[in-house]
């Protein structure tokens, strides 16, 4: 009996707000209802079909992994760069360090406020000097411009986490081997590549998966916040979409589907990630 | 980069100058990394009519006390007091009830045998692959039916369990040596006391880097606060920010906007600095 | 069941549940407005208490009119909606379709018995909320129009005429082209461009949107706006962009700031924005009528609406509903009218209220505010000047501000961007006529 108590609170939270719920969505996706949940109708796969027949939700899988892709690059090559920076220093690193990990700490729907308040088209004080310079700057007309500034918002903060484990990984490889790749200087980051950086692949590997799954969730408030998935559904991500159509559109049938269909994704993720942290542990 | 290291000249010097030209580098990267924030708090010391037309002033103005007050205090939906309140209430129900739910339930599929454990432990492990994205109407529309909207049972309950921290634990529960568990046995401890007495003392560390990075993630939270809180007096602060940007013709007002998002990310980033070194290590172990 | 269960589990747990304790009976209401719009609609709420001691108004703010909107819906669903609910306008036809989960108006006012005059209010604001019969489905709350606001010190500064006559897109035409050549950076922007370049010309050019009377008439309506007019006038706008003398900053009211701050010389945005740009703009501005096309036949119409109205949800008591029709009543009289009106730019809803706003010399000491009432009022309305009823709206909106936008960067032009706008605009209505059935 007594293990049963024990596992009971998780079982109880997991089955009334996660299996619950998903076994609604795969549900409701065979339906139209109207939101008032006054009727439904029956449709079959018409949700499904609807969706894919969709060029913009097709192309917002793209755009998810274009994001995601960047977002991963940006912030893990600069934490790199700034690891391998602080790892040199001894005297002081403690303060790098703090001055670093802050951010970890900083919200995602935060940092999109702040980069907004920075690149606003009307009062932005970077547009302003862009302006200055000869450069238009108009995130809610230039879809490149809109996916930059949310990428950067969005690896802005996760700078700091990459860095911690960076670092961490550089400390954990033999100091030997450190001081041998920077005796000659000219060489330093040939050296670094061929020697140090392959020991920091199980944390490299790691790093990439934990932060791609963190681009596709996590940014959902970057993107609210900055562009609402404008213009032209140039910042539209899955998970973006899921919640417009659920919650501004009121269109709950495509919203399930959407649902049932960022499952599968979800899953895939899940296994990748198990896959490489398996890699890891045997490292 | 190759330049850091200059060519030529005798090591000593070469090491002198590489490290200084290091400092450099580093400062200015952590100049740009700070900029947003310095440029929020100058717009949270100024006046909006400052604001509105650019540039906006690069130095700290005269009204960053007044700006507080109005934030805290007024605020524009809701006094940012309140909600600073109802962050913490959940992050610190997320982070509290995560651990506590995770503590047990590790503990019943690490040292009982028990039927359906098998079961069990792979419905929890299922959890990972449901992250609250991806069932977000039917969660809403559950918690709706239980008439938990705009309460901290909504706010807390859907996110509390975690297959991660359970893992966590099972995996820490697992290095324990067995003898403890045996000899526990022996002197007739009961299970539970042996938990108390032994595994929680025990995972003591664990838990406080734990609770560290589970009050971020509980605090920083925005998807789900931004559906199931409707009335102000329960918005969070990092949603609430949101609910600040008039939706109609109203105007942005940025001083205490900008006041606000300093506001909100106070407490989670004193909680990093000053718990630094537990966090960090927790973070690294924890996540690996 | 399912509760108890929950409850004990949820022991620890901290619910909030405020019940005030009144004796008079109480009626809730849902809202979306915050500062100083929601200080003022508390204000008639306080008035209204103070009346009478029968009933009590609970106002509640409950976010943006998407969530206020969702709120209501999910309220419903958990049998724990308001008496009233605001609803902006493109969730009209949301609501309409809910037929077992609201009461319409006419009814309301019938059950209840307060005085109801369905011809004192303004045909051009009510007519959106009506039904092709006159009935009178919800009340309309704050509207407004779309005008046109005129930095003149901007006129000034590139030798034009700051009186010249805007009336019409030709004319705007030629200033823009002046306030180009003279170096200005942004001659023309705009607020919710949509509500204002399509749903608005339409009916100012009395051009349909959609078929079916734009909706008003049956649920298989269809998207109408990639007709000849509306393709012309955003091939002009987008070539305008082309040229930079157009600027667009945003789907909602991005371009008041700039505007604002003095960077636009001419500004299409709802006549509610007046209180802003007034508060703000450190420089000389006026009010002037939309512009329309000259070329256009009929043009031009009337403007139509925007903004929100008040809908009755069922499921409450008689006497209830009694305090609800009180309630709505006293909110229609024109002294509530006339000073929400003057208070916030938003048009009143009574004939007879902007006759009192009028005879209290109102629009002499603030000009420009009566320009937005006759533009609406200034013709009859027609079958396209109504308004629109078209489900899933706010994301048609959505799709038509993603298509306004290819065009303004130059990636569609205005004919193929309408077609595709209308193209997925009529796939989400046939799925809004599947869930209304």
């Amino acid at each position: 009996m007594l293990p049963l108590l024990l596992i009971l609170p998780q079982l109880l939270v997991s089955l009334l707000f996660f299996f619950w719920p998903a076994a609604q969505a795969i549900y409701q996706s065979a339906y139209i209802p109207d939101p008032f949940g006054l009727k439904t109708q029956f449709v079959g796969w018409e949700n499904f079909e609807f969706l894919f027949g969709d060029r913009y939700y097709l192309e917002s899988f793209k755009t998810t992994a274009i994001f995601s892709i960047l977002v991963t690059v940006l912030s893990m090559s600069i934490a790199l760069w700034l690891a391998v920076m602080a790892d040199r220093i001894i005297k002081g690193s403690g303060v790098y360090r703090t001055l670093l990990v802050w951010p970890y700490a900083v919200a995602p729907a935060v940092a999109g406020i702040l980069w907004l308040f920075m690149f606003s088209p009307g009062i932005g004080l970077i547009t302003w000097y862009l302006d200055q310079i000869g450069v238009d700057w108009n995130h809610s007309l230039n879809s490149g411009q809109a996916t930059g500034l949310v990428v950067v918002a969005s690896a802005w903060g996760r700078i700091s986490y990459n860095f911690l484990f960076f670092l961490a990984g550089l400390q954990a490889v033999p100091r030997s081997v450190i001081e041998a790749a920077a005796i000659d200087g000219a060489r330093y980051w040939r050296r670094f590549w061929t020697i140090v950086f392959p020991l920091l692949s199980p944390t490299t590997f790691f790093l990439l998966v934990v932060n791609v799954v963190y681009a596709f969730f996590e940014t959902f408030g970057v993107i609210h916040m900055i562009t609402a998935g404008g213009p032209q559904q140039a910042t539209t991500t899955l998970v973006y979409k899921v919640y417009a159509d659920g919650f501004v559109g009121q269109d709950l049938g495509s919203s399930a589907a959407q649902s049932v269909v960022l499952l599968l994704v979800v899953g895939l993720l899940t296994i990748i990630q198990f896959k490489f942290i398996e890699r890891r542990v045997h490292y | 980069m190759g330049t850091v290291f200059g060519t030529g000249s005798g090591m000593v010097e070469k090491r002198g100058k590489a490290l200084w030209l290091t400092h450099v580098c580093m400062i200015i990267a952590i100049a740009f990394i700070c900029f947003p924030i310095y440029l929020a708090f100058v717009a949270s010391s100024v006046q909006q009519s400052e604001l509105v037309k650019p540039p906006m002033p690069l130095l700290p103005g005269s009204h960053l006390f007044e700006n507080y007050k109005e934030a805290l205090f007024t605020g524009i939906n809701a006094p940012v007091w309140k909600m600073l309140m109802n962050s913490m209430i959940m992050g610190m129900g997320i982070a509290i009830g995560k651990i506590i739910i995770s503590l047990l339930s590790a503990f019943a599929i690490v040292y009982f045998r028990f039927p359906f454990r098998g079961v069990f432990f792979w419905l929890i492990f299922l959890t990972l692959m449901l992250p609250v994205e991806v069932r977000i109407v039917p969660t809403y529309e559950v918690v709706a039916n239980f008439g938990m909207l705009n309460s901290y049972s909504g706010l807390i309950l859907p996110l509390v369990a975690s297959a991660t921290a359970t893992f966590l634990f099972r995996q820490f529960y697992m290095t324990v040596p067995d003898e403890l568990a045996e000899a526990a046995r022996i002197d007739g401890a009961r299970p539970m006391r042996f938990f108390f007495d032994i595994l929680l003392p025990m995972s003591r560390t664990n838990i406080a880097a734990l609770f560290v990075i589970l009050f971020i993630y509980g605090w920083n939270q925005y998807l789900w606060p931004l559906l199931i809180t409707t009335d102000p007096e329960m918005n969070t602060i990092v949603m609430g920010i949101k609910q600040m940007i008039p939706s109609g013709d109203d105007l942005r007002n940025w001083p205490v906007i900008m006041a606000t998002a300093l506001l909100a990310m106070l407490p989670p980033v004193l909680v990093v600095v000053v718990m630094q070194n537990l966090f960090i290590k927790g973070l690294v172990d924890t996540e690996k | 069941m399912k509760r108890s269960l929950l409850a004990g589990f949820l022991a620890t747990a901290l619910a909030t549940t405020a019940l005030p304790v009144t004796a008079a009976t109480e009626i809730q209401w849902w809202h979306a407005f915050t500062g100083r719009l929601g200080e003022l609609l508390a204000e008639q709420v306080e008035t209204f208490n103070a009346s009478q001691s029968d009933y009590t108004v609970v106002a509640s703010h409950k976010g943006n009119y998407s969530e206020t909107l969702n709120a209501g819906i999910a309220a419903f669903r958990a049998q724990e909606q308001p008496h009233i609910l605001m609803v902006f306008e493109v969730g009209t036809a949301t609501m309409m379709g809910a037929k077992g989960a609201i009461m319409p108006v006419h009814e309301v006012m019938k059950v209840g018995g307060a005085p109801f005059d369905p011809d004192g209010y303004l045909g051009a604001v009510k007519g959106y909320y009506t039904t092709p019969a006159g009935e009178m489905l919800s009340l309309p709350y704050n509207s407004s129009t779309p005008v046109l606001y005129v930095n003149r010190d901007a006129l000034k500064a590139a030798d034009l005429d700051p009186d010249m006559d805007l009336s019409t897109w030709e004319q705007v035409g030629e200033a823009l082209d002046k306030l180009k050549a003279s170096g200005n950076d942004c001659p023309l922007t705009t607020a919710w461009q949509s509500w204002v370049h399509l749903e608005n010309f339409s009916a100012y050019h009395n051009t349909p949107f959609a078929t079916e009377d734009n909706g008003f008439t049956a649920l298989n309506t269809e998207l109408a706006f990639n007709g000849e007019l509306q393709v012309a006038h955003v091939k002009a706008m987008g070539e305008w962009a082309k040229d930079g003398k157009f600027f667009y900053a945003g789907r909602r009211n991005e371009g008041g700031a700039n505007f604002r701050a003095g960077e636009c010389a001419l500004f299409t945005e709802s006549s509610a924005g007046y209180a802003g740009v007034k508060k703000e703009a450190q420089f000389e501005f006026d009010i002037r009528p939309l512009p329309y096309w000259s070329a256009a036949e009929g043009a031009p119409q009337n403007t139509i609406i925007g903004g929100s109205s008040l809908w009755v949800m069922s499921g409450h008591e008689t006497e209830e509903y009694k305090g609800v029709s009180q309630f709505l009543s006293f909110l229609s009289t024109s002294d509530i009218q006339a000073k929400w009106h003057q208070d916030t730019g938003y048009l009143p809803i009574t004939t007879a209220a902007y006759e009192q706003t009028k005879a209290e010399g109102f629009y002499d000491k603030n000009p420009g505010t009566d320009i937005a009432i006759i533009q609406m009022t200034g013709k009859p309305t027609t079958a396209n000047s109504k308004g629109l009823r078209l489900g899933s709206f706010d994301q048609i909106r959505g799709l038509i501000d993603e298509e306004l936008e290819a065009v303004w960067s130059g990636n569609k032009d205005a004919q193929t961007a309408l077609d595709s706008a209308v193209e997925r605009g009529n796939q989400l209505l046939r799925r809004f006529e599947k869930a209304n059935k």
